[in-house]
């Protein structure tokens, strides 16, 4: 009988304990100072728009946790290459 | 005889360091392992009380590291093990009364002695912390299934691997089976997922403990006990024992717990 009430009352406050302790373990894991992830984000952006167009809007950059390790990613979409050929071909 | 460090820790205080450390020592002693116990809470001493031996101190670590004696005699024989003892710590100095020099230095000794040599760290992670980790060879972090222990532990298995000391180990210890089923209080297999640590032991919650506290007499050598067993399990484990996680010692969910255990866990991975 607890199991069906478990069922249909799933978030016991074990979820959310859960969750706090999620959300709270990445951040006290960070070495990164406040601000730094923003810092990153810009100069990652003026290196890579040196070479190819970058489309700055989308630029995602996060801290992943894989076990107990940390891994940076960074999702750098490119702006569209014009294929158009020149007027004067 | 080239014995084994292990100190036993946990950030947080109050989540049964103390009470662990006695009872592994038990534990292990009744295998028949030859055991020191050493008490590294200097100024807030109290494994002496939790292992019954609170009348028989003489001498305490501080006196051999300051060689008022020979360590010898500040070991103090266990009323009921043979092959168990215990170093007690200074109740009237303070954490800085000793090194962490001191601490490898007295433990290279007892090593040439003594199977396992067990450390009971001071809560925090200050100078008495890092007395108690610096001789270790290997860590058991204790924790309880609430969030603040959790977040300690988790900053203190990060210290230890820093240290090179790890992987550490962890004891969940005060597990309320009632409450997990409930859906409110963290399982196990919750716990390792969000700290991707090796388990070691799952100590039930259990009012007994403190009738044996009371007493001063390790739960682990009330044979009928669960608890008892439980912390038996720890010290087989602690040999290198395979033993499983199953129902009866407080595990259940044994298929989520040794998988976790084998993949490592990614708690807010994408």
């Amino acid at each position: 009988m607890r199991s069906l009430t478990n069922l249909l009352n799933r978030r016991g406050s074990a979820s959310t304990a859960k969750e706090r302790l999620r959300l709270l373990l990445i951040h006290d894991r960070s070495t990164l100072p406040p601000g730094a992830m923003e810092a990153l984000r810009d100069e990652l952006i003026e290196v890579i728009s040196r070479h190819v167009d970058v489309d700055r809007a989308a630029v995602r950059i996060e801290i992943a946790q894989e076990g107990r390790s940390q891994r940076l990613l960074a999702e750098i979409p490119l702006k569209k290459v014009n294929n158009r050929l020149p007027d004067d071909f | 005889m080239n014995g084994r460090v292990i100190t036993v820790t946990s950030g947080k205080g109050g989540v049964g360091k103390t009470t662990a450390t006695a009872n592994i020592g038990a534990a292990l002693a009744d295998l028949g392992k030859k055991v020191v116990c050493i008490d590294a809470d200097i100024g807030l001493r109290n494994l002496d009380v939790v292992m019954g031996l609170e009348n028989r101190i003489v001498y305490d670590i501080v006196d051999v590291v300051e060689g008022r004696c020979k360590l010898r005699q500040a070991l103090i024989r266990d009323k009921r093990l043979e092959e168990l003892y215990l170093i007690p710590a200074a109740q009237t100095r303070d954490k800085n009364a000793i090194s962490p020099k001191d601490m490898v230095r007295v433990c290279d000794e007892l090593r040439k002695d003594f199977d396992y040599i067990l450390i009971d760290s001071p809560a925090g992670i200050e100078r008495g912390f890092k007395n108690a980790i610096a001789p270790a060879d290997e860590i058991v972090i204790i924790t309880n299934p609430e969030v603040s222990a959790v977040r300690d532990a988790d900053r203190i298995i990060g210290i230890v691997e820093a240290e090179q000391k790890g992987p550490a180990k962890l004891v969940v210890n005060r597990i309320n089976m009632d409450l997990v089923e409930k859906g409110d209080m963290l399982a196990v297999a919750d716990v390792l997922e969000l700290l991707a640590v090796d388990l070691i032991g799952i100590v039930p919650d259990d009012q007994a403990v403190l009738v044996s506290t009371n007493r001063g007499s390790p739960i682990a050598l009330e044979a009928r006990s669960k608890t008892g067993q439980a912390f038996r399990d720890v010290a087989r484990r602690l040999t290198g024992e395979q033993v499983a996680f199953t129902k009866a010692n407080g595990g259940g969910f044994l298929g989520r717990i040794s998988q976790l255990i084998r993949t490592g866990s990614r708690p807010g991975s994408k």
